[in-house]
C-alpha cells in the first residue's frame, strides 16, 4: 500500500492505496465520493472525469498515486455550500441536458473545464471539445446549448 | 401549502424544468455500483472466449493464489443453487417454440462468446477481476453457427445439439388472404422486392448493468438492488427461478443510467447474486465492465428482411409480403422471441394497404442473446417499408413525398382497423409530412443537390424521408394474451394526499431517465390544483410500490401516466363527496377548480381541498359510512394500444472520393399525441434520433467467422459523440389519442424507429444518378466507397 494526499473539493485527504488503484476508485470507494462515475474501461466515454489542478482528466487513466499532491474538484465540489449550482450545473438544469444523469457528472465536469480554456467556443468547437464525452440519452444538442449558454453568462 | 385560487393552472403542455435534476447534477444520486456494502462479496465472471465448446476442465488454482480471491465455482458447483432452474422467457410465441434452458452458469457447454462458465468470489472488485482473468478453462472447440442465413443452411452446425435444427420458431401473420395477396402481386404494375440487414447492435446505456443482494438473515429476507428498468417483474421472475416467496424478496432499482430495453431482462447475475447471498447469508455484489457488457448485456436487431411490395399503375400499394430470419442468439431472454412480432404489425407503415402477409423464422446462433433495444422490431419494421416505399418512388417516377402521399392513411380513415388487424387509434399523416417538407426545406435542398451533381462536386447532396407509425402504450392484456406473452399489460398507481394537503403519488413505471417525476407532478398538480413541487412521486421499490409492470416500450405515460390520472380522479370524487358534506350542498351542485370546491350560484359557501384533506385525516366528521383518508388506487388496463407517427427528414452530404457522410440536417415531426412537458417530449425525440442515425451510420456489433465479437468497447463500436451528431430541427402535430383520457401516446421510441431509413433513403438519394440502389447499414465511409465503386462497374 502507498500512502497518498490529495486535496480533494478543498479539503486534505490522505489514503492508503495500492499503487495500481485507479484514481476513480480511490475517489469513489475510498473516499465515498460516488458523484464521479465509470463507464467504460478504455477511456472512451468521459463518465469520469475530474479535473486535476484545474484542468479536466480522466480519473480512469490516472492512478491515485500519479495524482499525489493534486488539487481535485469532482462534481460533488462545485456547487456553493449553500447549494446553489454552479453556473455549468444550472445551465445544463435550464437546457434539460441530462437524462438518466450517469454521463451528467463527467459532462459538467468536462464542461466547465473547456470554457474556462477555450472562452468565446461557438458551437462546433463545443462539440469537438466535447468528444471525448459520450451521452446515449440527449443527442448532445441540449448539452451544446447548455455549453454555449454557460460560456456566454460568464460561467466558468 | 400553495393551494390558492390564484395557483398555477395548465402545467401540463408547460417546458416545466425537471425536479429530478438537481440530484443527478450534483452527484446525489445513487446508482447501483454507488451502494456502500461494506463486508461485500464481490463476484467476478469468468466468461466463455469460445463461441462453442465443450468445457473440458476448469482451473482456478492461480486465481486462488491472488491475495483476496477467495472461492473459484464452476457451473456444477453452483448447481445445488438453482438444480435445473434456468433463466426465464415470458415470451412463447409458439406452442413449439424452442427454447432451450438457459442456466446461469453454463455446464457441459459454452454457446457463446461471454456466456458465463464459472465465477469468482473475492474481497474486492480488483480482486474479483484478477480471479476471474486468472481462471484458466480448458475448452474443446466445436463448429459455430455465426451469421442468420448460415443457421438455416443445410448442414449447419447445431447451436442445440439435442435440437434436430437451428429453428427456434416460425409466426405468422396473414390469415386467409394468401389467395389475394398472390393475386395482388400477379396484377400489379409495379413490384418491388428488396432485401435488408439489419445488423446486430449493442444498447450502450452509459451505465453498464450491476446488481447488489442483500439478505436479512435472521427473517429470510432478501434485497435485490438491481440496474434494471424492471424491479416488479424482476421481482416476481427471481422469486419462480429460486423458489424464494414472494413475501420475502424485494426489488430496488436505485438511479438507473438509461436502459434502451436492455435493461428490461432477467440477467444470470441477478440470480447468481441473488441466490449466493441466500446461501452465504452476506451482500454479494457484481458490477458490469463495458467490454463484458458488449458480449454478457443483450444485443438488438440481427435480422435479415425481404419485403415485396405490390402497386398499381399510380404507385397504389396493394399488397405487402414480408419474410425475415431473426436472429435470437444461443439462448432466449425475457421478451427474445417477441421482439420481431413487434415489428410484425407494422410492415405496411403508416399506408392503407389491404393486403398483409407476414412471417418471421427465428433462430439460434453462437452469439450473445437479442432482446429488445429502443424500438424493439418497429425500427426494423419502418426500416424496411420505408426503404422499400422509396425503391417503389423510382419504379414510378414520382417523388418519395408523392409515394408516400399517394398511399397515406387518411385522416378521415381513424379509427382505422389495418390489415394486419390492429386499429390505430388517430392520425394527420399527410400534414405531418408537408409540415417536414416545408420545415426541411426540400426544394432547396434538392436545387442545391442538382447544382453539385451538375458541377461534378465530389460532394453530394441527399434528402431521405421516413414517415412511421408505431404501435406503443404496451398494452391491452387481452391482446397480449392472444400473443402468448406471458404477463399483463396494465400499470398501477396509488395517489394519496396528506393531512398538510402535499400529495403522494406510487407508480408502478419504473424511470431511468425519462422525467417521470416531473411529468406525473405536472398532471396530478393541474388536476388537484396543488403546486408540482408539493407533489411527490414514488417508484422503483417494490417494497414502496408493490404492483406495477415497469417501463419499456413507450408505454409509461400512456399506460402509467393514464393510471395516475385515473387515481387522482377517485381521489377528487371523493373530497367532492366530503365538500358536499361540508357544504350540505349535492355532489352535483359542486365544481372543482383550482384546488377549490364550490357551490354553482352560490360563491361564497367553498371549500379548499386542504380542508378537505385535514378533514379526511380527522375522521371526525366525514359522511356515514366513509373510510377515512384521500387514497385512491387505480389498475389501469388500456383498451387499445396507441399509435404515435411522424415523418423525418435527413440531408445529408456523401463524399464520393472517401465514402465520408455528414448529417448536416436533420428534420422531424412528430405526433405523439397531447404533451405534457415539451422539453422532455424534445429531449426523448432528440436522443432517439441519434441512436437511429447511429445504427445507420455507425454502429455494428461485429463478428468475426470464430464467433469473437471484435467491436467490444466503445473504441470499437462507434457510440456518436457531440461532434457527429447534427443539430435537431423539431415540429410536432398532435392528434389526441381517444383511447387514454388525457390523449397521449408516447414518445420513448419515435426518433430511433424513424431515424434509420431516413438517413439511408438519403445516402442512397445522394448517389442514386451514379447508379446506387442500396447501402447497408452502418453506411461506413469503406461501406459507401464499395457501394459507389460496384455500382460504377466493381473499380474496387
Amino acid at each position: 500500500m502507498t500512502a497518498v494526499t490529495l486535496t480533494v473539493n478543498g479539503t486534505e485527504r490522505s489514503l492508503d492505496v495500492e499503487p495500481r488503484t485507479l484514481l476513480v476508485h480511490a475517489l469513489r470507494d475510498d473516499l465515498g465520493l460516488t458523484g464521479t462515475n465509470v463507464g467504460c474501461d478504455s477511456s472512451s466515454c468521459g463518465a469520469c472525469t475530474v479535473l486535476v489542478d484545474g484542468q479536466s482528466a480522466k480519473s480512469c487513466t490516472m492512478f491515485a498515486v500519479q495524482a499525489d499532491g493534486a488539487d481535485i474538484t469532482t462534481i460533488e465540489g462545485v456547487a456553493d455550500a449553500d447549494g446553489t449550482l454552479h453556473p455549468m450545473q444550472q445551465a445544463f438544469h435550464e437546457h434539460h441536458a441530462l437524462q438518466c444523469g450517469y454521463c451528467t457528472p463527467g459532462m459538467v465536469m468536462a464542461s466547465i473545464s473547456l470554457v474556462e480554456e477555450y472562452p468565446g467556443l461557438d458551437e462546433n468547437g463545443v462539440r469537438h471539445g466535447l468528444e471525448g464525452n459520450l451521452c446515449r440519452c440527449t443527442g448532445y444538442q441540449n448539452i451544446v446549448d447548455a455549453v454555449l449558454a454557460a460560456a456566454g453568462s460568464g460561467g466558468d | 401549502m400553495t393551494i390558492t385560487e390564484d395557483a398555477p393552472a395548465g402545467h401540463v403542455g408547460s417546458r416545466r424544468l425537471r425536479k429530478e435534476d438537481p440530484a443527478l447534477l450534483t452527484g446525489e444520486a445513487k446508482f447501483i455500483d454507488d451502494l456502500a456494502l461494506p463486508g461485500a462479496i464481490w463476484v467476478g465472471v469468468v466468461r466463455s472466449t469460445e463461441a462453442h465448446a465443450n468445457i473440458v476442465g476448469i482451473d482456478g488454482s492461480a486465481a486462488l493464489e491472488i491475495d483476496g480471491v477467495n472461492e473459484v465455482l464452476s457451473g456444477e458447483d453452483l448447481a445445488p443453487l438453482w438444480g435445473e432452474g434456468a433463466l426465464p422467457c415470458a415470451w412463447p410465441v409458439t406452442p413449439d417454440m424452442k427454447n432451450p434452458a438457459h442456466l446461469p452458469v453454463a455446464r457441459g457447454t459454452a454457446k457463446y462468446v461471454g456466456d458465463a462458465v464459472a465465477v469468482v468470489l473475492a474481497d474486492s472488485r480488483y480482486a474479483a477481476a484478477d480471479g476471474a482473468a486468472a481462471v484458466v478453462v480448458d475448452y474443446e472447440p466445436l463448429p459455430a453457427v455465426v451469421e442468420i442465413e448460415d443457421a438455416v443452411a443445410d448442414g449447419a452446425p447445431l447451436v442445440h445439439a439435442d435440437l434436430d435444427s437451428n429453428e427456434c420458431y416460425t409466426w405468422g401473420l396473414w390469415g386467409d388472404n394468401a389467395p389475394a395477396i398472390d393475386a395482388a402481386f400477379a396484377e400489379a404494375a409495379h413490384v418491388v422486392s428488396e432485401r435488408y440487414l439489419q445488423q446486430r447492435l449493442i444498447p450502450a446505456p452509459m451505465e453498464p448493468r450491476g446488481c447488489a443482494a442483500v439478505p436479512s438473515p435472521a427473517g429470510g429476507e432478501l434485497t435485490l438492488y438491481s440496474a434494471t428498468q424492471i424491479p416488479h417483474i424482476l421481482k416476481v421472475m427471481t422469486a419462480v427461478v429460486l423458489g424464494i416467496p414472494e413475501n420475502k424478496l424485494r426489488v430496488v432499482a436505485p438511479s438507473v443510467g438509461g436502459g434502451f430495453g436492455c435493461k428490461l431482462n432477467v440477467y444470470a447475475e441477478e440470480i447468481l447474486c441473488s441466490a449466493l447471498a441466500m446461501q452465504r447469508g452476506a451482500p454479494v455484489r457484481w458490477t458490469e465492465g463495458r467490454a463484458e457488457a458488449a458480449v454478457s448485456t443483450i444485443q438488438g436487431r440481427g435480422q435479415v428482411q425481404h419485403i415485396e411490395l405490390a402497386a398499381d399503375a399510380d404507385g397504389k400499394v396493394t399488397a405487402v409480403r414480408v419474410k425475415l430470419l431473426a436472429d435470437m442468439g444461443a439462448y432466449l431472454q425475457l421478451v427474445t422471441p417477441g421482439v420481431p412480432l413487434l415489428g410484425g404489425f407494422l410492415y405496411h407503415g403508416c399506408y392503407d394497404i389491404p393486403n398483409y402477409m407476414f412471417e418471421c423464422t427465428s433462430v439460434f446462433t453462437n452469439r450473445t442473446p437479442t432482446d429488445a433495444y429502443r424500438g424493439a422490431g418497429r425500427p426494423e419494421a419502418t426500416y424496411a417499408v420505408e426503404r422499400a416505399m422509396d425503391s417503389l418512388a423510382v419504379s414510378v417516377g414520382v417523388s418519395p413525398e408523392e409515394i408516400r402521399a399517394r398511399n397515406f392513411i387518411g385522416a378521415d380513415a381513424f379509427p382505422y382497423e389495418s390489415a394486419a388487424g390492429l386499429v390505430f387509434d388517430s392520425g394527420d399523416y399527410q400534414t405531418v409530412l408537408d409540415k417536414a417538407v416545408a420545415l426541411a426545406d426540400v426544394d432547396g435542398r434538392r436545387a442545391e443537390a442538382a447544382q453539385r451533381r451538375a458541377s461534378g462536386s465530389s460532394k453530394r447532396i441527399g434528402v431521405g424521408f421516413s414517415s412511421y407509425v408505431e404501435m406503443c402504450g404496451l398494452a391491452p392484456s387481452r391482446v397480449l394474451a392472444s400473443l402468448d406473452y406471458g404477463a399483463g399489460g396494465w400499470e398501477a398507481a396509488t395517489v394519496r394526499i396528506s393531512p398538510t394537503c402535499k400529495v403522494q403519488v406510487v407508480t408502478g413505471s419504473t424511470p431511468h431517465g425519462q422525467g417521470h417525476e416531473t411529468c406525473w407532478s405536472m398532471i396530478v398538480a393541474d388536476q388537484l390544483g396543488v403546486d408540482p413541487d408539493d407533489v411527490e412521486v414514488l417508484h422503483s421499490d417494490t417494497a414502496v410500490s408493490p404492483t406495477g409492470l415497469d417501463t419499456y416500450g413507450s408505454r409509461s405515460l400512456a399506460v402509467g401516466g393514464t393510471a395516475v390520472y385515473m387515481a387522482t380522479e377517485k381521489v377528487i370524487d371523493k373530497a367532492r363527496a366530503i365538500a358536499a358534506h361540508q357544504l350540505e350542498a349535492s355532489e352535483d351542485d359542486l365544481e372543482f377548480s383550482g384546488g377549490v370546491f364550490r357551490v354553482r350560484g352560490t360563491p361564497e359557501a367553498e371549500v379548499p381541498l386542504a380542508g378537505i384533506a385535514f378533514a379526511a385525516f380527522t375522521a371526525h366528521d366525514l359522511p356515514d359510512g366513509m373510510e377515512p383518508n384521500l387514497e385512491a388506487h387505480v389498475t389501469y388496463d388500456p383498451p387499445n394500444f396507441t399509435f404515435p407517427n411522424g415523418t423525418h427528414i435527413a440531408v445529408v452530404e456523401v463524399d464520393t472520393d472517401t465514402g465520408d457522410v455528414d448529417l448536416i440536417d436533420y428534420v422531424a415531426v412528430d405526433d405523439c399525441g397531447v404533451q405534457i412537458n415539451p422539453l422532455v417530449v424534445e429531449g426523448q425525440v432528440h436522443g432517439g434520433i441519434l441512436q437511429g442515425a447511429a445504427q445507420a451510420l455507425y454502429e455494428d456489433a461485429v463478428y468475426n467467422s470464430d464467433g469473437q465479437l471484435v467491436s467490444a468497447n466503445l473504441g470499437d463500436y462507434l457510440v456518436p459523440s457531440a461532434a457527429e451528431a447534427p443539430r435537431f430541427r423539431l415540429d410536432s402535430h398532435a392528434t389526441p389519442s381517444p383511447t387514454n383520457p388525457m390523449g397521449v401516446k408516447g414518445v420513448g421510441e419515435a426518433g430511433t424507429i424513424a431515424a434509420a431509413p431516413a438517413v439511408i433513403n438519403a445516402v442512397v438519394d445522394a448517389l442514386r444518378d451514379l447508379g446506387v440502389t442500396d447501402v447497408d447499414m452502418p453506411a461506413s465511409p469503406q461501406t459507401v466507397w464499395r457501394a459507389i465503386a460496384d455500382a460504377q462497374g466493381g473499380a474496387s
